[in-house]
């Protein structure tokens, strides 16, 4: 190509200029495709009356209306309530917990931190089949409880339509409460000795110190928990799945069950792609802002 | 790293040291107890597993459920065990990793160093890519895969997860190259180099820690990935989570505890090993994806 060395030149040259843009474009076709005109198709398809396989035919708000009126789907928003705010809250308090205690000087730390996020390298489907057994009356913590001799000992709530949500909170937190950990220890390490040692010469308590001065230096990492693990459960589908199945009958239904269900099992197209775009606009109203906020930051 | 942050502060007293251990050591106990006891347990025999205590050590060691779950059980209609199942995870993740993660390499070293207009918002729509709750292109993507005629199969998983893994991995070389010095490529640059042979010659070889950090995330959750391969892969084209909760959820016959659990580990050990060997980058690419880079 480089025949003649002006035009040569001058190829190159407009080729390096355009080669960064060139490099990018096939990312930015497949996003624009697979990501946001996927999400503006699901969105049109909650328009329609598609059934089993899409239609095309234009119903209005329809499929809203009757979403509504399901009562699988009160139930399921009403187990993401407990179950998210639960999850949020108990791995937030664990992991917080765990950051300051092994911030003590712990012998053993490099021991004990693994252990605690060992969890997070496995798939839910592996949590769930493990807490599925040991949360079965049957076999699990309550036959054991009651062959040791604590005959009265019951815990099955995994059978039980009123508790079994609970359940799922208890492997979801046995899965990420690590993970939380490991984020504010990391707040943890990066608070500067020097302004703790001033406080501490001004006579400050351990207990003030920590109120006054380190908690307050972890909004960071309380806001990122928050958002990672509001995602999390916003998302929550495979542990489901894999510890009750949905049930008893619909107890533990969450949207993500709901959405496969209705979409792929029911043939009810038009309203899991409705139900879909709840679960998006629910995290784009809590993702947004926050990645606003961090680009805005990084300039 | 610096010393711990309440270095002197905590000149705590030898009761409250005690109680910390405690309780440290009891969420240890919390952590292990379910994994643990699932071990204990796939090299039990099935009478020990209904008829007995959980806790207790087998009374005969076995490890017939083990062979079971690789390579007898019933998973849906086949008594083939796990192995071609395993096998599909690992066809399936490999070039899905590598795929997503080169291409997460050149759009980090092109966003980073090579500025132009509209940059953030590119930037800024991939990355809310990443946290899109996947039911929202479930349905498009099974039409999409049916087109193009790899709907159920392999290829077809490798071409979700690569697609949806982009949006990660130019996050971390995006984060990891913002940090390079940029005068090292102008300099570059003025001497005559090129756009890849900057790449290739100076960014490449100081990438070492986020290549790993790029393939222990996208490998763990590209093997640990349910809803995908639950939705786009049937039968025999199935990954391992797939027909692990197959295995497990099984209506039909006795239920084989034991050869569950030798299936589970069997799940889990891939992902396990990566973060044994490598938790450290496992640990960086956690925080990669929630506190800013």
């Amino acid at each position: 190509m480089a025949a003649t060395t002006d035009t040569g030149v001058d190829f190159r040259t407009r080729l390096q200029t355009w080669l960064p843009k060139l490099v990018l474009s096939p990312s930015l076709a497949v996003m624009l495709i697979f990501v946001y005109g996927f999400i503006a198709f699901t969105i049109y398809l909650s328009f329609t009356d598609s059934r089993m396989l899409p239609s095309y035919n234009w119903v209005g708000w329809d499929n809203y209306e009757r979403l509504f009126r399901v009562r699988e789907w009160n139930i399921a928003l009403t187990n993401l309530a407990i179950f998210a705010s639960l999850y949020i809250i108990i791995c937030t308090l664990i992991g917080l917990t765990l950051a300051i205690l092994l911030d003590q000087k712990i012998r053993g730390e490099g021991v004990l931190r693994p252990i605690f996020l060992y969890p997070m390298a496995l798939s839910f489907i592996v949590t769930g089949t493990a807490w599925k057994w040991m949360l079965d009356p049957a076999i699990g913590l309550e036959n054991t409880m009651n062959l040791w001799g604590w005959e009265s000992f019951t815990f099955n709530w995994i059978k039980d339509r009123e508790m079994a949500i609970y359940t799922i909170v208890i492997a979801a937190v046995w899965q990420s409460s690590g993970f939380v950990m490991a984020m504010f220890l990391a707040g943890l390490r990066g608070i500067d000795n020097e302004i703790l040692k001033a406080a501490q010469m001004d006579g400050a308590s351990n207990f003030q110190m920590y109120r006054r001065i380190i908690l307050p230096q972890l909004r960071p990492a309380f806001l990122s928990a928050f958002v990672i693990l509001s995602h999390l459960a916003i998302k929550s589908y495979d542990l489901v799945i894999a510890l009750t199945g949905g049930g008893p009958g619909n107890a533990t239904a969450l949207p993500a069950t709901f959405m496969y269900s209705y979409t792929f099992t029911r043939n009810q197209m038009g309203i899991g792609a409705a139900s879909a775009v709840i679960m998006l606009m629910t995290i784009a109203a809590i993702m947004v802002p926050y990645l606003y906020a961090e680009l805005r930051e990084k300039k | 790293m610096a010393a711990a942050s309440t270095e002197n502060a905590m000149r705590s007293s030898g009761f409250a040291r005690v109680l910390i251990y405690l309780i440290l050591i009891l969420f240890a106990l919390f952590y292990l107890l379910p994994f643990g006891i699932m071990l204990i347990n796939s090299l039990k025999p099935l009478s020990e597993i209904t008829g007995g205590n959980m806790i207790a050590l087998p009374r005969d060691w076995t490890i017939a459920p083990w062979l079971s779950a690789w390579s007898t059980a019933q998973i849906g209609v086949e008594p083939t065990g796990l192995r071609p199942y395993f096998i599909n995870s690992i066809v399936m993740a490999v070039p899905a990793v590598l795929l997503s993660t080169i291409v997460g390499a050149l759009n980090g070293y092109v966003l980073t160093k090579w500025h132009f207009r509209g940059a953030t918002i590119i930037f800024g729509l991939l990355l809310f890519s990443c946290f899109i709750p996947f039911q929202i292109v479930l349905i498009p993507m099974a039409r999409i895969l049916g087109i193009l005629d790899i709907a159920g199969t392999t290829p077809g998983l490798i071409l979700v997860h690569f697609v949806y893994g982009i949006g990660f991995t130019t996050l971390y070389f995006r984060n990891y190259y913002a940090a390079f010095p940029t005068e090292l490529v102008r300099a570059a640059q003025i001497d005559g180099a090129g756009f890849f042979q900057i790449f290739w010659r100076i960014m490449l070889p100081s990438s070492g820690p986020i290549i790993a950090v790029s393939f222990i995330w996208q490998f763990t959750n590209i093997w640990n990935d349910f809803l995908f391969g639950a939705s786009f892969a049937s039968g025999g084209g199935a990954p391992m989570t797939v027909a692990l909760n197959n295995l497990v959820n099984s209506s039909t016959g006795v239920r084989e505890y034991n050869v569950h659990f030798a299936g589970a580990i069997m799940a889990a050990a891939p992902t396990l090993l990566v973060y044994i060997v490598a938790g450290r980058y496992f640990v960086r690419g956690l925080m990669a994806g929630s506190v800013k880079g």
